[in-house]
C-alpha cells in the first residue's frame, strides 16, 4: 500500500475514535449530536472503502440526514440540551470505565488474537457491491425480511404517533370556544 | 488495509457506545451511544462481508438501519411523552419503579 493510502486511513481512524470520543466527553446535547453526524459521514467514507456504496449513501441518507435531524429536533423541542454537572453513585465513573478497558481487552483477544483473521481486505471489482446486486438480492432470496421491516417500520409509525398524541380531555379543553 | 485496521475502530467505538450508556445521564445522549453501538456492528458486518465476498452482510447492514431508524423513533416519542410528566429528561429521575 502506498504512503497516501496509510495516511488517509490513519487519518480516518483518527476522526472516527475522536469524534466518538468527543460524543461521550462534550457536555452539550447538541454537540454531542453534531459530532455522531461527522463520525457517521466517516463510517460512509470506510463503507466506500470496503466497496459498498450504496450502505455508504443509505447510511448518509439515513442516519446523517434523517435520524440526526430527529435527534436535534426532538432537543430543540425539550430544551434540554444541558443537564446539572454531578456523580450520582460515588465511584461510578472509574468503574465505568475498568469495566470498558476489560471489554476491550477481551474484544482484542477474542476477534485478533484468537480468531487470526489478519488478512488484508481484496481489492474487489466495481460491480460487488452496486446498488443492482443488492436490489436483486434483496428482492428475491430476502423479500420476507423486507416484508417484515416494511412492516416494522409502519407499526414503529403508528407507536410513535399513539405515544405522542395530545391528553384528549385536556386538548378539548383547551380548544373549546369560550361561551 | 488488513482487516484488524476495521476491527479495531468497531472495537474502540463499540465500546465508547457502551461508555456513553453508562456514564452519561441525559436520556437523548444514551440514545446516540446506542446508535454508535450500531454504527460500530455495521462496519463489522460490511468489513467482513469485504474479507469473505458474501453480499449478504450488506443486505443485513440495510436491515439494522431500517429498524434503528423505528427504534429512534419509538426511543424519541416515549422521551417526549416521559418529558410531559416529569419535566426532565435525566435518566437517574426515572425512578418510580424503585421500591
Amino acid at each position: 500500500m502506498p504512503v497516501i493510502g496509510t495516511i488517509f486511513y490513519v487519518f480516518l481512524a483518527i476522526v472516527a475514535i475522536g469524534t466518538a470520543l468527543g460524543m461521550l466527553l462534550n457536555r452539550n446535547a447538541i454537540y454531542c449530536a453534531l459530532f455522531l453526524v461527522l463520525n457517521f459521514a466517516t463510517i460512509a467514507v470506510l463503507y466506500l472503502a470496503l466497496g459498498a456504496p450504496f450502505i455508504a449513501f443509505t447510511q448518509i441518507t439515513v442516519y446523517a440526514g434523517a435520524i440526526m435531524i430527529l435527534f436535534l429536533f426532538v432537543i430543540a423541542l425539550l430544551g434540554t440540551e444541558m443537564l446539572s454537572a454531578g456523580e450520582p453513585i460515588k465511584g461510578h465513573r472509574l468503574l465505568a470505565i475498568g469495566a470498558a478497558l476489560i471489554f476491550v481487552v477481551e474484544l482484542v483477544l477474542f476477534f485478533i488474537v484468537r480468531n487470526q483473521v489478519t488478512g488484508p481486505v481484496q481489492a474487489i471489482g466495481s460491480d460487488f457491491g452496486s446498488p443492482k446486486n443488492i436490489g436483486v438480492l434483496m428482492f428475491t432470496e430476502y423479500l420476507l425480511p423486507v416484508e417484515i421491516v416494511a412492516f416494522i417500520l409502519l407499526s414503529a409509525t403508528i407507536g410513535a404517533i399513539m405515544l405522542t398524541k395530545p391528553d384528549r380531555k385536556l386538548f378539548q379543553k383547551m380548544t373549546r370556544p369560550r361561551d | 488495509m488488513p482487516l484488524s485496521y476495521f476491527l479495531g475502530i468497531s472495537i474502540v467505538m463499540f465500546t465508547i457506545g457502551v461508555l456513553g450508556v453508562l456514564l452519561r445521564r441525559n436520556a437523548l445522549v444514551i440514545l446516540m451511544s446506542l446508535e454508535l453501538m450500531f454504527n460500530s456492528a455495521n462496519l463489522l458486518f460490511v468489513a467482513y462481508a469485504n474479507y469473505h465476498q458474501i453480499l449478504t452482510g450488506q443486505i443485513m447492514v440495510f436491515f439494522v438501519m431500517a429498524v434503528a431508524a423505528a427504534e429512534v423513533g419509538i426511543g424519541l416519542a416515549l422521551l417526549v411523552a416521559i418529558f410531559r410528566v416529569k419535566k426532565s429528561i435525566d435518566i437517574d429521575q426515572m425512578s418510580s419503579l424503585k421500591g
